[in-house]
């Protein structure tokens, strides 16, 4: 956008009318047609919206994690590297920063197989494709919470009248309370799956975006030459979506390292959290905001985050190369 | 950002396209609706201190309680004071955090509750201001343990509006049936609750993470030890007590008699009612609700000693009513809060009995709360003067909290053991209290 106003600036016809007459500041500062002028009313509060509610909290929380600053976003004891040292020498901090590198590591292979399978299943369905489509984007349109919640009273209660346990029930097993036990840690089970239920969805309209972008004209040729089924999927369609699954990945990536609503909502009891399963941003949350109100070390567990996402992100884009040679 | 490839994108004519203006504009509306939210008090002409007619303004904060008719009855109780005009801002979620990051803006509350007063780190803050005084001739008719707990290095932070607690209720007729006397140890708890286990009910129920939110404290006390020392200058749970009591724990989680999984936690009533649990560790405020269900068909009781040097005990809480410390008019909020909490005792009566089941914070108003004169309800009345503990000592802050659940959480579901679980529990407890000074 600058730049098109820049090229505008050197329009010959304004060139022209300068030499002649040379506008004032005002008028020059205006632009051509107050251009300058509308592009920052309609920019403008954006911009400033972006600049307060994001980038400056980004500043301040950078600033307030070399500050002791508990109960005060104005702190005044400088510590330097001291929260960072504490939240790295914090076990459950370390614990929960690994368990999120163990769960990446599982939940975003399977959710892209998942979606990318959904994907392709509905690409091919012949009947009622706009169906199946909604059917399954459908609940990316629930709230984490709301999901929670059933999986947490309905499906997964712990009594005999729960869904699942009535249907163990069914084959003569005992009912399982599922996010009591922890040994074995059938917790997982249930966060996993309310995951895999909300996102699975979204990421199939993705990819079946990213489908019907390849042109039909390659299958043709490739059918042509005698390519079929598991050929085709791996040398033409998965090729032809490099571009949206690296997106996926990143997305997912960065979404299981931000889990938060559902673990929250499944695993908290009055008032604290469980040792089990917390991801690194429900830890933060209890250190610096609930009554805990610790910013500086929040601010520092926050800051070793986006860091270790930051750096999972660039390991997983060299690993795989995507998007890389285009 | 890099200008797209000419060849995706068409050349666009210089000024803005419909979409892109329409777009544009959104994003505008967007940033203005959002510049406008924020700033609300909840007191009235937030710029001034003054509000209608000359009188202070003062705003005042709660959290949502759960029972019909409380925020009329808030409301009600603030329109009455004349002395200013007091607005009222109840938060039916997240009131905790709101007041806490409140507090450090020129927004925040005037008067504000906080469970068991205002934490240290608030009083340290210097986020509260000094009440010392403000009880007066009363100050010996409040719950000595309350004001104690509100209390730091000699000053009062709060004052209590209403006392809570937790006890453990139990079905008369099912202990009868299964021929169960009430238990007076944790060993004859244990047994009673094998004992009253079914295929269809379980013996207790202390919430689905196996009572390890709740239980802890009350163990702790049953061995003769508490959170901290006596003066909270050191870890006070460094025994052979602990660990048995802990083990306890452990061993009730594995007996298939302790109800987990269930619909609702320790703190809802309907676990019991609904028959799944014949005993039940849960709060004073659901009472009401099981006499409903079960008339004269229950009992409560304390959690029972380990023997030895311990007490039955039940942990008793109160939300206290604090000044903050950027309150417009200071002086006007004290005496707001001497007003309401202090002097006003028929309103104190109301609040405690009229709407829920709580017991108010002072002797001469106990006296006179008729729904504690008989039943069950008068027993737990009772065990507050005769079992009553502080919930948690004040400096026993939500660091140490966080290592106490966590470490219980592993002993109580993980099989953990619990000598190596205290230890770690005893180093972050330790550094809590150097940094607070200690």
């Amino acid at each position: 956008m600058a730049q098109a106003t820049a090229t505008q600036g050197a329009d010959p016809a304004t060139r022209h009318t300068g030499r002649a007459q040379r506008p004032t500041l005002a008028r020059r500062l205006r632009g051509d047609q107050n251009r300058n002028l509308w592009f920052w009313v309609f920019v403008g509060p954006f911009v400033a919206g972006l600049v307060f509610f994001v980038y400056v909290p980004i500043l301040w929380s950078l600033w307030l994690s070399f500050y002791d600053a508990r109960n005060t976003v104005t702190p005044t004891v400088f510590v330097g590297f001291g929260n960072y040292v504490d939240m790295l020498s914090d076990p459950a901090f370390r614990d929960s920063l690994l368990t999120f590198v163990v769960f990446a590591a599982f939940i975003v292979p399977t959710t892209f197989a998942l979606s990318l399978g959904l994907a392709l299943l509905v690409n091919r369905a012949a009947l009622m494709q706009t169906f199946f489509r909604s059917v399954f984007f459908l609940p990316t349109a629930c709230s984490y919470v709301i999901a929670s919640l059933v999986w947490k009273m309905s499906l997964f209660s712990g009594v005999r009248f729960g869904l699942v346990n009535t249907v163990l029930g069914w084959f003569g097993l005992d009912p399982v309370a599922w996010l009591s036990i922890v040994q074995p840690p059938w917790y997982w089970l249930v966060i996993v799956s309310a995951r895999l239920w909300l996102q699975v969805g979204f990421y199939m309209i993705l990819f079946l975006a990213g489908l019907q972008r390849i042109s039909p004209t390659l299958y043709e040729a490739a059918a042509v030459d005698g390519a079929q089924g598991w050929k085709v999927l791996r040398y033409i369609t998965v090729p032809q979506l490099v571009a949206t699954s690296s997106a996926v990945l990143l997305l997912l990536l960065i979404n299981a390292f931000q889990a938060f609503d559902e673990f929250f909502n499944l695993l908290s009891t009055s008032g604290q959290y469980p040792p089990y399963a917390r991801p690194p941003l429900v830890y933060l949350y209890y250190t610096a905001l609930g009554q805990g109100q610790d910013f500086g070390h929040g601010s520092a567990g926050a800051v070793i985050l986006t860091l270790l996402i930051a750096i999972v992100a660039l390991l997983q884009g060299r690993l795989l190369r995507l998007g890389g040679d285009r | 950002m890099a200008p797209a490839p000419p060849s995706v994108t068409p050349v666009s004519t210089p000024g803005l396209g419909r979409r892109r203006l329409l777009g544009l504009a959104g994003a505008a509306l967007g940033a203005g609706a959002l510049a406008a939210c924020g700033g609300n008090t909840g007191r009235e002409g937030s710029s001034a201190a003054t509000g209608a007619g000359g009188k202070p303004a003062i705003a005042q904060w709660y959290h949502a309680y759960g029972e019909a008719g409380t925020q009329a009855a808030v409301e009600g109780y603030a329109k009455a004071y004349p002395s200013a005009v007091v607005t009222v801002k109840w938060f039916p979620s997240g009131y905790d955090n709101t007041v806490a990051s409140a507090l450090l803006t020129a927004s925040g509350p005037d008067v504000f509750e906080n469970g068991n007063g205002p934490s240290i780190d608030m009083i340290q803050g210097g986020q509260v201001v000094d009440l010392t005084g403000i009880l007066g001739d009363a100050a010996s008719d409040f719950t000595p343990s309350l004001i104690e707990r509100m209390t730091y290095k000699g000053k009062l932070y709060a004052v209590p509006q209403v006392t809570d607690m937790q006890l453990l209720v139990y079905r008369k007729s099912l202990l009868e049936k299964a021929g169960v006397a009430l238990p007076t140890t944790v060993d004859e708890l244990l047994a009673a609750a094998k004992k009253l286990t079914t295929d269809k009910v379980k013996g207790l129920f202390a919430g689905n993470d196996g009572g390890v939110g709740v239980l802890g404290g009350p163990m702790l006390w049953a061995a003769g030890l508490d959170y901290l020392n006596a003066d909270q200058t050191a870890f006070g749970f460094d025994g052979a007590g602990a660990v048995e009591g802990f083990a306890k724990l452990r061993q009730l989680f594995t007996s298939g008699d302790l109800l987990v999984g269930a619909p609702a936690d320790w703190s809802d009533p309907s676990a019991f009612t609904s028959g799944l649990a014949a005993m039940q560790w849960t709060g004073l405020w659901t009472l009401p609700v099981i006499e409903k269900a079960f008339p004269g068909d229950y009992g409560v009781m304390a959690w029972p000693t380990l023997g030895g040097a311990g007490k039955p005990s039940v942990p008793v809480g109160a939300y206290g009513s604090s000044v903050s410390a950027k309150a417009k008019d200071g002086e006007a909020a004290k005496a707001f809060v001497k007003w309401l909490w202090v002097d006003q005792t028929d309103k104190q009566l109301d609040w405690a009995q009229t709407y829920g089941f709580h017991i108010p914070a002072r002797k001469s108003v106990i006296a006179k709360a008729t729904k504690l004169a008989s039943g069950p309800a008068a027993d737990a009345a009772k065990l507050v003067n005769d079992s009553g503990r502080a919930q948690s000592p004040l400096l026993w802050t939500p660091k140490c909290a966080t290592a106490f659940s966590d470490g219980l959480n592993r002993i109580v579901r993980s099989g953990s053991d619990p000598a190596k679980e205290i230890a770690s529990m005893k180093t972050v407890v330790e550094a809590e209290l150097k940094r607070v000074g200690v």
